[in-house]
């Protein structure tokens, strides 16, 4: 059983979370997720880790409520223990022998994106970020981006932050001005298609961090199947970071919709919403 | 002397088919006593030998035939640490009852039921008994729990790391509620904690711990972590949302609970439904969709019927529930329309030259094809083992199949770790997977002890 030590809101619908996990702590590695899942009768998820502190042993995850097993999530706090939390599962991130390093986070995936800037930072790679969001309320991790990136960009959709436009736009505009050996893209799937497209356009390698449907998180269930290169590959195992310029993005986005029905219908009975479909 | 061979109390099919409760009752004291009356009692017993853990069949009968049904679980235990669960899901028609001296001319005794029976109705007291050494246990699953039983038994302390947030692996994820209630799993496992067994779960060896740091920790090592890695066909829309690996099914239904409407993990309900395979695995998927309230579940299976290497029994209930069998049939692609699955095209097959297990291996004949309009295909064709374990450890040889490398004793490459079930052989039974494990327990136990 692993215990919540420490939770915030990030905004409305952002929610970081510290857990304690001394071994994940120290093994975790950039692109490295975890499974959780919060009660006894609740879903295992995965969640991609956003940090790590090897000296308090704590682990934390950022996520978006999007459905009943985040708002769960989102409604607990320290001191609450999860039925499973399981990390650090997933390959690391291989950012080769690359020098100079664009990463572009989008929306809740700046806070995956985080941990690879930091990485690279560290191992003394020269980092350029771009992160992107739909308005100024939005904006999470802004200065631990700024303190581990040479040039930190900030978009916002509606121009209310940073400049106006999205991560694509600013995207095309470094990849035109300088010159990079690896892209990391880490955002919504169709934002991660997008930018694999531009960068495709400078031949420049891309790495996406693919969010799937998993279960077991440890190559059992083969739920978390992708599309790669015309190959099925489980994302657990094998990922969760493939090479973008391969992946068949509109695959997964249908693959992630397999059980939104479900949800729907589940909504009148479930243990979180009220006969009216509300949240309780 | 001729008392014919007794029936278990079964829920009848049209009920059965719509629940999840246990669907054989076993037996009561009186029928099994009548049972157990059968029981020639052998000198050289034949069916000891075909027992993978050498459980003293003849014995345990005896004290049953007494009314001892206390003396019946103790002869049971010394040899077999999950006797509830063998008595359920062991395929005892190829082993022990396929030996029985009484199925020569007529029926073989109930042996598994009679065992079943011993174990569900025995009055258990866990005696403690001081342990030495520390075993590290590698998966949670029958060969792990079995070498961990073992060990308590001969005083010698374990640690079971599990990768789930439940112990028991196949038959927590994998066995479904009407064949293995979970309970029965829950209660086995609470002996072997009673009897000094300490669990780990959620420990990913090989990410969240490695094989080298355990080595460290523990006396010896022994992997059971099984061939969990499903695979698929390589055929045209595998991804399509409908599909499912077996595994994914099952471990939805079984250790997630999507079907009792307490759980959050989603199922979606099948209205027609086609699983593909024929060992216990497809049947456990197929009757799991009937029971989430299918209108009509195909089985499609490449040989004929008799070579489905499923339990006997697991094929006459799927039968009697209504679910339909495709044999000599092959799936050749998968048809969707965005993204969810619509049909499947399939294919008969003519029985070819016999392979190496001396079945005839089944050549395509494409001009049969036809198609079958579904929402549900759940893929039962066979597991690999979990590469996870070894992807750290690489002076722990496996073989071009992923197959942890062990001598007889069941020990790997690495002195003083061992391994065994299907991480060794690949995708087998439970039974056998538990005398892989109980052999490298005594192994283990002989080397510490000495």
């Amino acid at each position: 059983m692993s215990t919540i030590t420490f939770t915030q809101q990030l905004n409305e619908t952002t929610t970081l979370m510290r857990v304690k996990s001394p071994d994940a702590a120290t093994r975790a590695k950039a692109g490295q997720f975890a499974i959780i899942q919060p009660d006894a009768y609740g879903e295992r998820i995965p969640l991609t880790i956003a940090d790590t502190d090897k000296e308090s042993g704590e682990v934390t995850v950022i996520f978006q409520r999007v459905g009943r097993t985040t708002d769960i999530l989102s409604k607990m706090s320290a001191g609450d223990t999860l039925a499973a939390f399981a990390a650090p599962l997933g390959k690391p991130t291989d950012f080769g022998d690359s020098n100079r390093v664009l990463i572009i986070g989008g929306g809740v995936g700046t806070a995956i994106a985080y941990p690879s800037a930091k990485s690279c930072r560290q191992s003394g790679k020269s980092v350029d970020g771009i992160i992107g969001f739909r308005s100024r309320d939005l904006v999470i991790l802004e200065q631990q981006f700024r303190g581990n990136t040479d040039n930190l960009q900030i978009m916002t959709d509606d121009g209310s932050y940073g400049e106006r436009g999205f991560v694509t736009d600013k995207a095309r505009q470094l990849l035109s001005d300088n010159s990079y050996d690896l892209c990391v893209a880490i955002g919504p799937i169709p934002m991660m298609k997008a930018v694999c497209l531009v960068t495709k356009k400078f031949g420049v390698k891309t790495l996406v961090s693919l969010n799937p449907i998993m279960i077991d998180g440890t190559g059992m269930c083969g739920c978390c199947r992708v599309s790669v290169g015309g190959e099925t590959k489980f994302a657990c195992v094998d990922g969760p970071d493939f090479d973008g310029a391969l992946v068949d993005f509109d695959e997964l986005s249908l693959r992630n919709k397999a059980y939104l029905d479900r949800e729907r219908c589940d909504k009148d009975n479930c243990r979180l919403y009220n006969q009216a479909g509300n949240q309780v | 002397m001729n008392i014919p061979r007794q029936r278990a109390t079964e829920q009848p099919p049209d009920i059965r088919a719509h629940n999840f409760s246990e669907v054989s009752g076993g037996f009561d004291k009186d029928t099994a006593i009548k049972e157990a009356g059968r029981c020639l009692g052998c000198k050289n017993a034949p069916c000891v030998s075909a027992c993978p853990v050498g459980v003293d069949i003849p014995r345990f009968i005896q004290s049953l035939k007494q009314g001892d049904i206390g003396g019946a679980y103790d002869v049971i235990r010394l040899s077999n640490a999950l006797p509830a669960v063998c008595g359920r899901v062991c395929p005892q028609e190829s082993q022990c009852e396929g030996k029985c001296v009484r199925g020569i001319k007529g029926e073989p005794v109930a042996i598994g039921l009679l065992e079943r029976y011993a174990a569900d109705n025995a009055d258990v007291t866990t005696a403690k008994v001081s342990l030495t050494h520390s075993v590290g246990i590698i998966g949670g699953g029958p060969a792990g729990l079995s070498c961990a039983g073992e060990l308590l038994r001969q005083g010698i302390g374990v640690t079971v790391y599990e990768s789930l947030h439940k112990v028991g692996g196949v038959l927590s994820y994998g066995i479904p509620e009407f064949r293995l209630p979970k309970s029965i799993v829950q209660s086995e496992v609470s002996r072997l904690i009673e009897a000094g067994a300490l669990i780990e779960t959620n420990v990913v060896v090989g990410k969240s711990i490695t094989l080298d740091e355990l080595r460290k920790k523990h006396n010896a090592l022994f992997i059971g972590s099984g061939a969990g890695l499903p695979n698929f066909m390589d055929i045209s829309g595998e991804r399509l949302c409908g599909v499912y690996s077996a595994n994914e099914f099952l471990t939805r239904i079984n250790l997630m609970g999507a079907y009792d409407g307490r759980h959050d993990t989603p199922v979606n309900i099948p209205r027609t439904a086609a699983v593909v395979g024929g060992g216990n695995v497809a049947m456990d998927a197929a009757r799991c969709a009937l029971r989430l309230g299918a209108d009509k579940v195909f089985i499609i299976y490449r040989r004929s019927a008799e070579d489905m290497p499923a339990r006997r029994e697991e094929v006459r209930h799927a039968l009697e529930e209504g679910i339909e069998l495709l044999p000599f049939t092959v799936p050749l692609r998968f048809n969707g329309e965005n993204g969810v699955l619509t049909s499947v095209v399939c294919a008969k097959t003519v029985p070819g030259e016999p392979d190496a297990s001396g079945r005839r291996s089944p050549t395509v004949d494409e001009s049969t094809a036809f198609e079958l309009p579904l929402d549900t295909a759940i893929i039962a064709v066979g597991t690999s083992p979990n590469p996870l374990v070894a992807a750290n450890a690489p002076s722990l040889t496996r073989d071009s199949r992923g197959r942890i490398t062990a001598d007889e004793n069941g020990e790997t490459s690495i002195a003083n770790v061992f391994a065994g079930g299907d991480a060794v052989t690949g995708a087998a039974t439970v039974i056998s997977a538990m005398g892989a494990g109980k052999r490298a327990a005594e192994t283990i136990a002989k080397r510490l002890l000495s």
